[in-house]
């Protein structure tokens, strides 16, 4: 259990820790002591900004963040966090004071990345960089800054990937539609790029591992969510009497084309690998 | 849909894949009027093919038929190749239907030259201008002009293409008179000069009148075929170099030799296309450009050829011992440059992030940089190191060049049944 905070104003602990000069230590990865001290907040980004709020109001800063729904391991101690947006509001103002616009959007972009190990030390990062007197955005010798920065390129070098790998197909009511499975919730990234792209034909990207997709339908982007998807498994393709009456043409000149642009005493196997993985294979028109 | 497609796709597409060109960048279209198609300012890959290269644009031909007999070409007019042609029509579906699929950034349209330059560059023109004009495509389009079209061609070319080319093909003249007999420089180098003057017009206009049509704004790339010709690196290079001092010039593509025409004794017998001096060749190019090297620095007339073993800055490097070691700490941005093992990405990082503190060993390691190369070449916080001033050029060059060590096992060595070192394979 955990001891009884005595009540204080939030406001003022808040804004003296901010102010505090001397930064703060990173714990080990395993915690100071024997116990761990385990957060438990909603998944949410808001979420992640009130365990900041809170960690400073109760002077108590957690070794790990966790979803809800996740089993501890023995000896801990956890404080579940319950999302409020004017602490999180208060948080990212503050935030704001002290970090770029862009060093922001990346730590929402590193937390789209949606693993606990990340949340840790984006915690962290928001905690130097509340009480650090300058800008620690551009110091890569701080391991957190370093991490957050390789996250972030993983996170939109994912979203890149949907980028070259959707592959549309058209349906008889003339909406092209995708099936992805990125490693990173990218899809939020990847609308706008899409939409001014493809302004003139109505889309569907799906997310088949989060179970969500976008639909746009000239006029805007929505999220839409099937209960039940009638794809085939292995490759994502939709029935062949929902298709569009030239779509099975497209997509074998799309395979002829490959097959004859291939200049065959170069072949490289290994390096087509190396910039086109084969977990994206799946879903590709051109691979199966 | 015309049955035929099939065949002529693969046909044309075949006949276009040894142009190296793949780039969809260096231009932003966007797309205000909600019509079809971006380009980003990078380029975006969609697939790769079996060979390891991108395909960002449909790469293809309007026709194969040529009335042309160049010896490093597959679609000269002494081959009996099957030969067919697009309408412009097809084209453009083709190119509409790909890109609404997500499957291509673009359009990448070359040709073979039928009856003459401008009437085969005519054509070509028409079919980026159906997809503007027409079907209000806002994607990406190269175009090839062929050489020795003329300058109102080029001009209405630049209207609708993001970057128009005119590959060189040989790096020298000589060469290129004696392999492809029906061309000269001047018929490459006019079209070129054409692209460079609408570019500039196209610049200098802009200053006055705010919606002026852009010419080109991918500006314009070559290409040379490397190891077809007995020209050396030196004179590519500076061919290169000169060709990167036009303004609209961005990019010299470099196609190592693929033996095709067997028949032809003109053209040397490879067995293989030459691809690590291919490579050599594009990393020298990277440090032109991105690096701050001077061509002269590269290659002289003493170094006539890059070395094949080990990478042109290393090179560099090694001829050059004096300049080393660098301390990180203290060095300007160009002097971290010139470090082997550390690229334009980590310079960036170790210069912004020294103001924090010293930077160690360990802290370069966990930014990217290649310590096995650095390592000889750089001093940071640390007790000083084995560097080039103590190893000395030669022993780098045998240490870096080694073959990667045999695994212990294979060893024939006595094995004591403890482990004193760390695991291989934690």
């Amino acid at each position: 259990m955990i001891p009884p905070v005595t009540p204080k104003s939030p406001k003022e602990d808040f804004v003296s820790a901010k102010y505090s000069t001397s930064p703060p230590p990173t714990p080990p990865s395993g915690g100071w002591g024997v116990i761990t001290r385990y957060f438990i907040y909603d998944n949410t980004f808001d979420g992640l900004l009130t365990c900041v709020f809170d960690a400073f109001n109760r002077k108590e800063f957690p070794d790990r963040i966790v979803g809800e729904n996740t089993q501890l391991p023995l000896f801990t101690e956890s404080f579940t966090v319950i999302t409020d947006e004017t602490k999180s509001d208060r948080v990212l103002k503050a935030l704001r004071e002290k970090i770029s616009r862009s060093a922001l959007d990346m730590l929402f972009i590193d937390y789209l990345s949606e693993s606990d190990d990340t949340t840790i030390i984006l915690f962290r990062y928001i905690r130097k960089a509340l009480t650090s007197e300058f800008s620690i955005e551009m110091n890569f010798a701080d391991p957190d800054v370093l991490e957050l920065s390789k996250i972030y390129k993983k996170v939109t070098r994912e979203e890149e990937r949907m980028r070259q790998f959707v592959r549309f197909q058209k349906t008889v009511d003339g909406i092209f539609f995708a099936v992805m499975n990125p490693i990173y919730n990218v899809l939020p990234l990847s609308a706008r790029f899409f939409q001014n792209r493809f302004a003139d034909q109505s889309w569907i990207i799906y997310d088949i591992r989060r179970k969500y997709g976008l639909y746009y339908d000239l006029h805007t982007v929505e999220t839409v969510q099937f209960d039940h998807l009638e794809i085939a498994a292995e490759t994502g393709k939709l029935t062949p009497e929902k298709l569009d009456d030239y779509e099975l043409a497209f997509q074998d000149l799309w395979k002829d084309y490959l097959k004859a642009i291939t200049i065959q005493e170069r072949k490289n196997l290994k390096l087509q690998r190396q910039f086109m993985p084969k977990r994206f294979w799946k879903y590709l028109t051109e691979k199966n | 849909m015309n049955p035929k497609i099939f065949e002529k796709l693969k046909t044309l597409a075949e006949a276009a894949k040894y142009d190296v060109s793949c780039a969809s960048s260096g231009t932003t279209r966007n797309n205000p009027v909600k019509n079809l198609g971006t380009a980003a300012g990078w380029g975006i890959c969609h697939s790769f093919t079996e060979d390891g290269r991108c395909v960002s644009l449909l790469k293809i031909m309007l026709t194969n038929h040529c009335i042309y007999d160049c010896g490093y070409c597959m679609n000269r007019r002494s081959n009996d190749i099957p030969r067919s042609t697009f309408s412009v029509s097809e084209l453009v579906e083709l190119t509409i239907e790909f890109y609404r699929r997500n499957y291509i950034e673009g359009l990448f349209l070359s040709s073979g030259v039928v009856r003459n330059a401008d009437y085969t560059m005519e054509r070509m023109v028409r079919v980026a201008k159906d997809l503007r004009l027409v079907h209000k495509y806002n994607g990406y389009i190269h175009l090839k002009s062929i050489p020795g079209a003329s300058r109102e061609l080029i001009t209405e070319a630049g209207l609708y293409a993001d970057r128009l080319s005119c590959n060189i093909e040989m790096p020298s003249e000589a060469s290129l008179r004696i392999i492809a007999p029906d061309k000269n420089y001047q018929s490459v180098y006019r079209p070129m000069h054409y692209i460079q003057q609408g570019f500039l017009q196209s610049a200098e206009d802009k200053k006055k009148y705010r919606h002026t049509p852009r010419f080109a704004p991918a500006g314009q790339s070559t290409q040379m075929i490397i190891g077809a010709s007995p020209d050396d690196d030196n004179r590519i290079l500076h061919l290169a170099n000169a060709l990167y001092q036009r303004p609209a010039m961005k990019r010299v593509y470099y196609s190592g030799y693929i033996h095709l025409n067997t028949y032809d004794t003109r053209l040397p017998a490879l067995p293989t296309p030459p691809l690590v001096r291919e490579n050599r060749l594009y990393q020298a190019d990277w440090l032109m450009r991105f690096y701050q090297f001077k061509v002269d620095e590269i290659v002289d007339e003493k170094h006539p050829n890059l070395d094949l073993e080990i990478d042109p800055k290393l090179a560099w490097a090694l001829r050059h011992p004096e300049n080393y070691p660098v301390n990180i700490n203290t060095a300007d941005y160009e002097t971290i440059l010139r470090v082997p093992g550390i690229g334009v990405k980590s310079a960036n990082l170790i210069i912004s992030s020294r103001r924090f503190g010293r930077l160690t060993s360990d802290h370069l390691k966990k930014m990217g940089v290649v310590m096995k190369r650095a390592k000889y070449f750089i001093t940071c916080n640390e007790l000083q190191a084995f560097t080039v001033q103590e190893a000395g050029s030669e022993y780098i060059r045998r240490a870096l060049t080694a073959p990667p060590k045999k695994k212990k096992d294979e060893e024939q060595q006595l094995i004591i049944g403890f482990e004193y070192d760390t695991p291989r394979n934690p």
